[in-house]
């Protein structure tokens, strides 16, 4: 038996020699460097953004994936990095992301009219090399139609981001990489706070509804799944951990931004804004 | 060091063999005139072994197998003739431009970068070549020697101070270029070469033939003396080509427009520079379907008189022959002619080339010509108006933007802006979504869209704007921002059940002027 094991294995390898160097090795994995979201509380759970690894962001509308994303932009931008939005469905605000701290200058904004156009884009991009990081939006597509997406174009944009320093993140309404993504997070939003500067006997908005200002909303975000080894602050890890069935949890805010001094623009956006003030 | 004359030799067909440079080695025969009547006014030497001759008609040399016969083009020769010019100007910027086949270079200056004539010579052989040119070069003190010698010996001809004489001698009198008439009457004297004719009596020469005599002796004597007559180098980077047959497919017009991409680049490239930007011109053929297609509308960038023309800007300038045909073909995919082509003319507009220094501590970026194949692929893909970096705009109207061309800094890292929380995104609909709304004491209290209905459990607003009334398009919004609970109605479209969250922050607005509500986005 052993004899048929050990003759089993010399064939093997004669036939792949060229192709494998060693197949029967354990390789080694290699040490993913992570960058930091800019919400520490992201950070903490998942260790920052794998490069060269797939993230998938996913929770229903208004659960903060937008928000994740202005983020992870902003810090990127903020470093110099060249990023692109595949946008599935048009959906991009630049005031906003503006708003967020996006180098705007820096962003290369792909308006797709349907999810065909947007994979078809993202793999031109991936080719493309050099990226800081990649986000394909899906958020706004039925999930029914993220669905079709074939298994073997997810396998694709992992392959062709490996290797290199780009970030690729998709967002989408529930996960559908499967095992092709290195961190999958899933967000939903907790409660919405609103600020007021009436009193509290009056609490209901609609008595002075010009009172009240949407405040932000708490974000509850969990990962699904996580190749990346958790660490404490995100920064250059020691490599993937076994994959983990995720089930960590933690709890961020979102401010919504009306008046940022480093963007009069916005502020000058509309009249109504400097009553909210 | 003195002067450099650089000769192409059968320039005409040398101008055909740089355009295909497949026929190098062929047969080839150049014929000119008003057909059927053309005849042969150049030829290679394989065609000459073969027995063609000069001022043979088209008919005749069809007689003869494995012979490729060529119309003479004109802008084929000035697109050589530039091309020479170009080597000179790789060299020296004192530049005699002589005749169409020959030019003049001045060497002052260049010892301590070449150290020896042989080094100059063998550099413009080998630019030349990079060209598509076989040329002679000769190198002398005097600059009439360094022509006759450059159009009488093959290849590299050096001619030290005081051998002029010596090494003129051996030529036939005709590389001096005398009259027909003076030719003869030395024909008839028996004065073939110049050392023969550097041996006649000055004084008796110049009774007999004049002032045209003296000065051929001169030249014989490699004695005559002028000076250079300077050009200024030229900006001007541009081929044609006059098709034989329409092309109507992208294919075989990719292959000729990289033949000339090709000629270009390689011009660039010895001049040190790169291309800018690129213009690209088609002549159409015209026929009587295409006369209609014509009257009926013109594609961007046709004009009605079958000329097709294309700008393409680049970001950097580039000479990579390969990556420019990629550009174009791009183009051309995405706004193709509407006729068969017959001619394309190609110019460059010349830039220097960009060059950078990385830094340790930048980030790493796309490469910027890679990066703009890419972006011409996505344009391809999404449209022109779909790509490109986002910015505001100085207006006051809700969610204004322009679109502009992606062109990243790659200045130091920015210092993060830090907020104590990220920042609430917003996700737009482009249009807006109209909607129903219930109002209560004037506020929304109920919204409906797209097969959802919703109870709004908090609102802000309302926040109004409004401008622009002194233009066609005003706009007076009152906007609302909503926390909104949703109930499930059993009549919602199945394709919209995704967007049936149980909550919802929706930014709203009543359109004054039209008296309509829209949804501008969702909270996100």
């Amino acid at each position: 038996m052993a004899q048929n094991l050990a003759a089993l294995r010399a064939k093997i390898e004669c036939d792949l020699r060229g192709r494998a160097s060693a197949p029967f090795d354990y390789r080694e994995r290699k040490f993913v460097e992570t960058a930091s979201v800019s919400i520490p509380e992201i950070d903490f759970l998942a260790g920052g953004l794998p490069r060269g690894g797939f993230t998938e962001i996913c929770g229903p509308p208004c659960s903060g994936r937008t928000s994740f994303l202005l983020s992870a932009l902003a810090s990127r931008t903020a470093h110099a990095e060249v990023c692109v939005l595949v946008d599935g469905s048009d959906n991009f605000d630049p005031h906003s992301a503006q708003a967020a701290g996006v180098e705007l200058k820096q962003l290369l904004w792909v308006r797709c009219h349907n999810i065909d156009q947007a994979l078809r884009a993202t793999d031109l991009l991936l080719q493309g090399r050099g990226f800081g990081l990649i986000a394909l939006d899906l958020g706004d597509i039925p999930p029914e139609t993220v669905r079709h997406v074939p298994l073997n174009a997810w396998f694709r944009f992992r392959r062709s981001v490996e290797d290199t320093r780009t970030i690729f993140v998709v967002l989408d309404q529930e996960p559908n990489a499967k095992t092709c993504a290195s961190l999958v997070l899933r967000l939903g939003s907790e409660a919405v706070r609103w600020s007021t500067t009436i009193e509290a006997q009056t609490m209901d908005s609609f008595v002075y509804p010009s009172a009240w200002l949407f405040d932000g909303v708490d974000v509850r975000v969990e990962v699904l799944r996580s190749r990346v080894q958790n660490a404490a602050v995100g920064g250059f890890h020691r490599g993937f951990a076994p994959a983990s069935i995720g089930g960590d949890t933690e709890l961020f805010g979102t401010k919504t931004i009306w008046n940022s001094p480093d963007n009069l623009l916005l502020e000058s956006q509309s009249k109504g804004l400097k009553k909210r003030e | 060091m003195g002067f450099a004359s650089i000769y192409v030799p059968n320039f005409l067909v040398q101008s055909v063999v740089r355009a295909e440079a497949a026929l190098r080695d062929r047969a080839i025969v150049l014929v000119d005139g008003t057909p059927p009547l053309e005849k042969v006014v150049a030829m290679s030497d394989a065609a000459a072994r073969a027995g063609i001759q000069l001022s043979m008609t088209k008919s005749q040399v069809s007689q003869f197998t494995g012979i490729k016969i060529r119309n003479r083009l004109r802008a084929q020769e000035k697109a050589t003739h530039a091309a020479l010019l170009d080597i000179g100007w790789s060299v020296s910027p004192r530049v005699e431009d002589t005749v169409q086949d020959t030019i003049v270079l001045d060497l002052a200056g260049l010892a301590s970068l070449f150290h020896a004539d042989e080094n100059i010579a063998d550099e413009l052989v080998r630019r030349a070549a990079a060209l598509g040119l076989l040329v002679n070069v000769a190198i002398s003190f005097n600059l009439e020697a360094a022509i006759h010698a450059a159009r009488g010996f093959s290849g590299v001809t050096i001619i030290p101070p005081g051998e002029e004489l010596q090494r003129l001698g051996s030529l036939p009198v005709s590389v001096l270029s005398p009259s027909l008439q003076v030719l003869e009457t030395l024909e008839r004297w028996g004065v073939r070469t110049c050392a023969t004719l550097a041996a006649l009596p000055l004084s008796q020469l110049s009774e007999r033939l004049g002032q045209e005599g003296v000065r051929l002796h001169e030249l014989a004597r490699g004695a005559s003396r002028r000076s250079l007559a300077l050009i200024e180098p030229s900006t001007g980077f541009e081929e044609e080509m006059l098709l034989d047959y329409a092309v109507a497919e992208l294919e075989p017009l990719a292959f000729l427009l990289g033949r000339l991409l090709d000629q270009l680049c390689a011009r660039l490239t010895a001049r040190s520079l790169a291309a800018g930007a690129i213009h690209l011109r088609f002549d159409l053929e015209r026929s009587p379907e295409n006369n209609l297609q014509f009257l009926d509308g013109k594609s961007s960038g046709e004009s009605a008189l079958g000329i097709y023309e294309k700008f393409l800007n680049l970001p950097v300038p580039m000479r990579d022959s390969k990556m420019l045909l990629r550009l174009l073909r791009l183009q051309l995919q995405a706004n193709p002619p509407r006729a068969s082509i017959i001619k394309i003319y190609l110019a460059a507009e010349p830039a220097r080339q960009r060059v950078t220094q990385g830094s340790l501590f930048l980030p790493s970026s796309p490469d910027r010509e890679k990066l703009e194949l890419t972006i011409a692929r996505l344009t391809n893909l999404v449209g022109d108006s779909h790509i490109g970096s986002p910015e505001l705009v100085d207006t006051h109207r809700p969610g204004e933007f322009r679109m502009n061309r992606f062109a990243p800094s790659h200045n130091e890292p920015l210092k993060n802006r830090r907020f104590s929380k990220p920042a609430t995104g917003f996700r737009a609909f482009r249009p807006s979504l109209p909607l129903k709304v219930e109002l209560r004491e004037g506020h929304p209290a109920r919204i409906s869209f797209r097969g959802m209905r919703g109870e709004v459990v908090a609102a802000s607003g309302p926040w109004r704007t409004s401008g622009d009334w002194w233009q066609e398009d005003p706009w007076q919004h009152d906007e609302w921002d909503l926390e909104i609970h949703f109930r499930f109605s059993p009549a919602i479209h199945l394709e919209h059940a995704y967007a049936c969250p149980q909550r919802g922050l929706y930014r709203i607005y009543y359109d004054a002027l039209r008296g309509h509500w829209f949804m501008r986005g969702i909270y996100d």
